[in-house]
């Protein structure tokens, strides 16, 4: 066994990977819980949020930190308009058609990113990058601690959103009764666009969360994605909690089962994970049947 | 009888290419068109006529493309046994991950993700496995044989890849008119219903799942044969995973033409693409993507939809007659 000095920062770094993944994964788990589908283009828009916060470093010199203002609304909007003009009217409202249709969004983004951009993986260097925070027991990188900050800031604000505002009582609306939602003059159209706007927006502040540690490449996003599916199965398909501590879970799951098994065996511990959910219990943990 | 003829006039038709152009460029072109067909046809199965949207059929792929490689490398079984044991393998494959998801009741979104998870936990083990050579990937030993499955000219292995494709075209066609078939149309409409009305649907499911996945790991293994080199990202990367769904919707879901139809456009754009634009990474599958959104949004039943709806155009009396052309929900 593994003494308490190698195990505790294991946990502590599972714990602030964690955090992104299920920022990654709250953005996949909104668009379910609202839309019912899930969003295969996912992974695809993440990695363009990558570029875009790589190449607002690298051509206008902004601060991840700082790209995450700009590319935040930018992504909404993005992901607004590609719900209401693209996966809406394309699918015709059948939900293989859904599938489909956002499967091969994915396709073209991704690719799209590969003849711009090559395979060729780009890092950025910031001079905090390898600063670390001394807790005695851990050390840890100071990028990865801003992020485990942030994503809980940004759970906290989609959650005042989605409890207070007018926006978010039309979107629990829609999600509990789409057709009672439209009776009483809600236009769901508009609500399932805001909510593809809001899981893509998700995306933008992940991806610059990431950057500051991370590469990206045109497949950088799918890494992602993957480990995002098997939080929200995990989490319940839906459940905003559920994608929180399945997450947090999952990012220290993968840290111990990296330093038993070794990398890339660590990534099959999550897979494997993923599909026995899937199969016994593909309501989730945390059961939020919809 | 009514369907057969356009099967043999086809086939006899592709047939006679290689009599009339010994150009590799053609016949490599008609080869890969034809491999796509194949395993386009083996998802067309499951998903068009199953109502099963698989996003994993790699994992038939390639497990077909890996034991017929493999069995021959490091076991030293003749190619052509490797290949129907490769064939074996993937419907084995296939009728567990079917009994798996299907007894737990996955459709759906749910059953696209399980099937794309075990393509990737195929792909993962497949590149740090040493059997399969993990990064490396399996090479075959060139030797230009036909007992070992090689050939000197490309036009052997295009009549087999033909044949593979008649065969499926048949058998679709067969249980497109049996009894089974309309099993497995009605588990597609309604599953429900098909059930109350007395339908086995999880074995309808499963035994398509079973005959999908071993037409498409014939596709694997021809591929092991052709290319005489698999690695992970050939075998149970996401790009057969997509080309397989993408044939069939845009030829046509649940059509027995489908497939082809749609592996010949597809494969037609592809190049036009590299002709236009030379060898870029990424457009030809840019550009497939998009067709794949366009279909669906325009013509929901593909390239054989709008040649039906043609014929009803020039045909009045039948096309008052024919339902809508939406095809049903499910």
């Amino acid at each position: 066994m593994l003494s308490p000095i190698i195990l505790v920062p294991a946990i502590l770094n599972g714990l602030l990977t964690g955090a992104v993944y299920a920022l990654v994964a709250l953005g996949l788990t909104l668009i379910y819980g609202v839309l019912h589908i899930i969003n295969f283009a996912h992974g695809a828009l993440l990695t363009a949020a990558m570029f875009g916060a790589f190449f607002a470093h690298r051509l206008l010199g902004l601060d991840p930190y700082v790209a995450a203002l700009l590319l935040t609304p930018a992504f909404f909007v993005l992901g607004y308009a590609l719900q209401r003009f693209i996966i809406g009217p394309a699918s015709g409202g059948e939900d293989r058609n859904i599938l489909l249709v956002t499967l091969g969004l994915a396709v073209v983004i991704e690719n799209a990113l590969l003849y711009a951009f090559r395979a060729d993986t780009r890092t950025i260097n910031l001079p905090y990058a390898f600063d670390v925070v001394d807790l005695g027991i851990a050390f840890l990188a100071v990028p990865r601690v801003i992020a485990f900050g942030a994503v809980i800031v940004v759970a906290l604000v989609l959650w005042l959103i989605m409890q207070w505002t007018d926006t978010g009582k039309a979107i629990r609306a829609v999600a509990k009764e789409k057709v009672g939602a439209e009776l009483c003059g809600i236009d769901v159209a508009h609500v399932y666009a805001v909510t593809f706007g809001l899981g893509t927006a998700c995306l933008a502040i992940a991806a610059c969360l990431l950057i500051p540690t991370y590469y990206v490449n045109p497949h950088a996003g799918n890494a992602f994605v993957l480990i995002a599916f098997t939080i929200v199965v995990l989490g319940g398909m839906g459940s905003v909690t559920g994608a929180l501590i399945g997450g947090l879970f999952i990012g220290v799951v993968e840290s111990l089962s990296g330093l038993y098994l070794g990398e890339s065996l660590g990534q099959i511990g999550i897979f494997l994970i993923f599909i026995l959910v899937l199969l016994f219990r593909p309501s989730g943990l945390f059961g939020a049947r919809t | 009888m009514k369907g057969w003829a356009p099967i043999g006039l086809t086939v006899a038709a592709l047939a006679a290419v290689p009599l009339f152009t010994s150009s590799n460029v053609v016949l490599n072109f008609l080869v890969m068109a034809l491999l796509i067909a194949l395993v386009g046809q083996g998802w067309n199965l499951l998903g068009g006529y199953g109502g099963q949207y698989s996003f994993g059929h790699s994992a038939f792929f390639g497990t077909g493309a890996y034991v017929t490689a493999i069995l021959q490398m490091r076991y030293g079984v003749n190619a052509w046994v490797g290949f129907c044991i490769g064939i074996a393998a993937g419907a084995l494959v296939g009728a567990a991950i079917g009994a798996l998801s299907f007894r737990s009741g996955l459709k759906g979104s749910y059953f696209a993700l399980v099937t794309l998870a075990f393509a990737e936990v195929l792909r993962i083990v497949a590149s740090v496995a040493p059997v399969t050579g993990a990064g490396v990937g399996t090479l075959i030993k060139l030797d230009l044989r036909p007992e070992v499955f090689q050939f000197q000219s490309r036009a052997p292995f295009y009549w087999i890849i033909l044949g593979l494709v008649a065969v499926s075209l048949i058998l679709v066609r067969l249980i497109e008119g049996s009894r089974f078939g309309a099993y497995l149309v009605a588990v597609r409409e309604n599953e429900d219903a098909a059930a109350a009305l007395g339908v086995d649907a999880m074995r309808v499911k499963l035994g398509a799942m079973t005959i999908s996945a071993a037409i498409t790991a014939a596709g694997g293994g021809f591929y092991a044969q052709y290319f005489l080199f698999v690695d992970a990202g050939i075998a149970y990367g996401p790009w057969i995973s997509v080309e397989a769904l993408l044939a069939p919707i845009i030829g046509g879901i649940g059509t027995v033409f489908g497939p082809l139809l749609g592996a010949l456009v597809v494969k037609t754009l592809g190049e036009l693409t590299k002709l236009v634009t030379g060898d870029a990474p990424g457009l030809d599958l840019v550009i497939y993507g998009g067709v794949l959104v366009l279909v669906i949004a325009f013509a929901p039943r593909g390239i054989a939809g709008l040649i039906a709806d043609l014929r009803g155009f020039f045909k009045p009396s039948l096309a008052a007659a024919k339902p809508n052309p939406d095809r049903g929900h499910g």
